[in-house]
């Protein structure tokens, strides 16, 4: 008897959900328009929805309560102009890689030398994607972290950031003029954090696979040596990768931004991402899984960051890595202080100590990215700026820097709308599932 | 069952004689306590496990209705959630052809893995309760229960090693993993691998209520059955079947919900490839946390649904 009185319960909730599904379309379609201005007012362009998105930053910004001096007339509305005593601690969000204290490899340390001497003791905590770094940023509870340009846009609007004073960052001044104030990392001259270093997707291949180097993207979406055993990033911004083959290969579509693509493009990617599905042995989203997957020889050909392809090789992969000829996504990763800093006086230190010569030499050789401090060039082993094209701007003109695709066009089309990347994430999960 | 004692009216003389004659009260706090509490049956019962329900509650329950609410939310261009109410989210959850694709394989697996669960549990558990000496029973007891010891990835990542087809010649470990070495065959990375590993992760789950049913089936029935004439497959059918299912239907019920919410043993095996509800629910969870509450619509309700057809099993008594 309570059993079927239970069913009948469960099955009256369930039949109330049902119903209340059902009647959804109609609301859905009245809804859609009055989201449009909201979307509007957060484009970056227009200047006065700039102000209102600096102003989250700006009024949150931490205070007395921090004890950081705040005035009105500093270098952008609500940053510290100097700073207060060490809080004694230090909560980042990292890409692995980029805060290493000697226990990966006792010889790769620069954050005991910057415990040492501010006295800020550093919690590391490692994000596996933009997409996680944003949600660790949302909880509050980290002072910074090293994002790259598809989590910063979203973290400027979203007010989980503040703009910073650079006076307070002396080594800001050694930045390669081609990294500051770039959209970003910036909203109207403002700048929201420091750059860190850059670097480019890799197409990763096994050296005995491929007795001839591969230099085209097509490695990674016809058939070839590879097919059956791909490794491809598991990530909705992956979607630019197959819009910068397109380029190369339907240059009718008229794609020119890989993140500014109109229904058509964004459908003919989807569709290159489909067919590719067969030749993909491993969509990784954890580093650590391609890398096992590059030793033991069963990825041939995939998207690779420079970081895994040196732990690999050291692990005795045989492999090799190139940017490939048609162009690549890349990265600009930029450190920013949280706008619910608790440590903000260790975070502006920490950001200094990070784009020093000596840091930013130390991570950029670790980690296999051009380093964003001029002077670290001097400090690397010989050629390695060179290698890595740090002060090469040319290289960099065929590298498209994550970024966060938006409505409107990234690349200046007025007359279609694109595709948001919220609407990427959706696709991506359709596509995977 | 054993009948009543005889002297349970001698207890109750006991009682009475106590109502009449009460034992002199005792005095300090927790007697008072003790006292105030035995006067009132509904506050002491609400003492007692209101603090557990209402964890219960909040914790359990809140969490989930947060998790369902979330559904209904827009979220703006830079996915945040906004207090713009939305059914998008449940309408794709629910009618796109990918998302009901991935809905359906994975009720397929967690049956499959329900299926080879029990299709190994029985004769397992039955060896156990009735073949096996009973100075052995509690050493394999153990000896089931002992993988649930060791870490989910290291047993994920073991049966990778144990399935790995032999990659070619550019692997690093020339002629694949154990079954490729040594049987010549492997079912890869695919489906049946990770409906294996499930199986062998949950394996546990299912033998021990079939075992306890097994423990509480008289011997004397299948004697009685063989006495009567009865061949071992008919007494197993009519016989030791009846009384196993509602065993059977518990078991099933932690292998197939298991199976169901799994993400990350698909994710080891697979290399990502084949994903399962939860690997999409994990996606999404970080870029469009609505889309993702509403998929989670999918699993409660295949659970809620599979608890029913459970309880009518009688799943839930005498277990």
């Amino acid at each position: 008897m309570r059993t079927k009185r239970l069913t009948g319960a469960i099955g009256t909730a369930l039949v109330l959900l049902l119903t209340a599904c059902g009647s959804d379309g109609d609301t859905a379609t009245t809804s859609a328009p009055a989201s449009a201005p909201t979307s509007a007012a957060a484009s970056p362009t227009s200047t006065a929805a700039s102000e209102t998105i600096a102003a989250p930053g700006a009024t949150t910004a931490p205070a007395e309560t921090s004890g950081v001096q705040t005035t009105a007339g500093a270098p952008a509305a609500g940053t510290p102009t100097e700073l207060g005593a060490s809080e004694g601690e230090l909560n980042i969000i990292v890409w692995a890689g980029y805060a290493e204290d000697g226990s990966t490899d006792p010889a790769v340390d620069w954050v005991t030398p910057f415990e040492k001497e501010t006295g800020c003791s550093v919690n590391v905590k490692t994000g596996n994607s933009s997409d996680e770094m944003v949600q660790l940023m949302q909880t509050g509870e980290y002072d910074g972290v090293s994002a790259s340009g598809d989590a910063t846009t979203r973290l400027i609007q979203g007010g989980e950031v503040s703009p910073i004073n650079t006076d307070l960052i002396p080594n800001y001044a050694d930045v390669f003029e081609g990294l500051k104030l770039k959209p970003w990392n910036s909203v109207d001259g403002t700048p929201y954090g420091v750059p860190h270093g850059r670097g480019a997707n890799l197409l990763v291949f096994n050296t005995e696979a491929f007795p001839v180097a591969p230099d085209s993207i097509t490695t990674m979406f016809e058939d070839g040596p590879a097919a059956g055993s791909i490794s491809v990033y598991d990530s909705a911004i992956y979607i630019a990768d197959a819009a910068i083959y397109l380029m190369a290969t339907q240059p009718d579509l008229g794609i020119t931004n890989p993140y500014a693509l109109d229904q058509d493009q964004f459908d003919a990617a989807i569709t290159v991402l489909k067919a590719q599905k067969a030749l993909v042995s491993q969509y990784w989203a954890l580093y650590t899984d391609q890398q096992a997957e590059l030793e033991g020889g069963t990825v041939l050909a995939g998207t690779s960051w420079q970081i895994i392809v040196n732990l690999a090789e050291a692990n005795g992969a045989k492999i090799g890595a190139v940017k490939a000829k048609e162009g690549a996504t890349g990265w600009s990763d930029t450190w920013m202080v949280s706008s619910k800093a608790k440590h903000p006086n260790c975070m502006y230190q920490w950001m200094n100590h990070i784009i020093s010569p000596e840091a930013n030499a130390a991570v950029a050789e670790w980690f296999g990215e051009a380093p964003s401090n001029a002077k670290a060039c001097n400090l690397v082993s010989e050629g390695f700026c060179d290698t890595y094209h740090a002060e090469d701007e040319d290289y960099w003109n065929d590298v498209w820097y994550w970024t966060t695709a938006t409505e409107r066009c990234l690349d200046g089309r007025t007359d279609v709308t694109c595709v948001p990347y919220s609407d990427w994430v959706d696709a991506w999960a359709e596509l995977r599932a | 069952m054993a009948l009543p004692p005889p002297h349970i009216d001698v207890s109750m003389t006991i009682a009475i004689t106590d109502l009449e004659h009460p034992t002199p009260r005792r005095t300090g706090m927790p007697a008072r306590v003790s006292r105030f509490f035995r006067r009132r049956r509904r506050l002491s019962l609400f003492a007692t496990l209101g603090a557990p329900v209402a964890w219960m509650l909040v914790v359990y329950i809140g969490s989930l209705l947060v998790l369902v609410a979330a559904a209904f939310f827009k979220l703006d261009e830079n996915s945040q959630p906004t207090t713009e109410f939305t059914t998008d989210n449940v309408t794709k959850a629910l009618t796109t052809g990918a998302f009901l694709e991935v809905v359906l394989r994975s009720i397929l697996i967690a049956l499959a893995v329900t299926a080879v669960c029990l299709v190994i549990a029985l004769p397992m558990a039955f060896y156990i309760a009735k073949v096996a000496k009973p100075r052995w029973r509690r050493g394999l007891i153990v000896a089931v229960l002992l993988p649930l010891w060791a870490g989910y990835l290291v047993k994920g990542y073991a049966w990778k090693s144990i399935f790995a087809p032999d990659a070619g010649k550019f692997a690093a470990r020339k002629g694949g993993g154990f079954l490729e070495a040594t049987i010549g065959w492997t079912p890869g990375f695919g489906k049946l691998a990770i409906v294996i590993t499930l199986a062998y992760l949950w394996l546990p789950y299912m033998v021990l209520p079939i075992y306890a049913g097994l423990e509480r089936l008289p011997a004397s029935y299948l004697d009685a059955a063989g006495d009567l004439g009865a061949r071992p497959f008919r007494t197993f059918v009519s016989v030791i079947m009846p009384i196993l299912i509602p065993s059977i239907a518990a078991g099933s019920i932690f292998t197939f919900s298991l199976s169901l919410g799994d993400y990350i043993t698909p994710r080891i095996i697979s290399g990502g490839k084949e994903q399962l509800i939860g690997n999409v629910i994990d996606l999404l969870q970080q870029q469009n946390q609505a889309l993702s509450a509403a998929l989670t619509l999918w699993p409660i309700a295949i659970i809620i649904v599979y608890l029913i057809g459970m309880s009518r099993l009688r799943a839930f008594e005498n277990v």
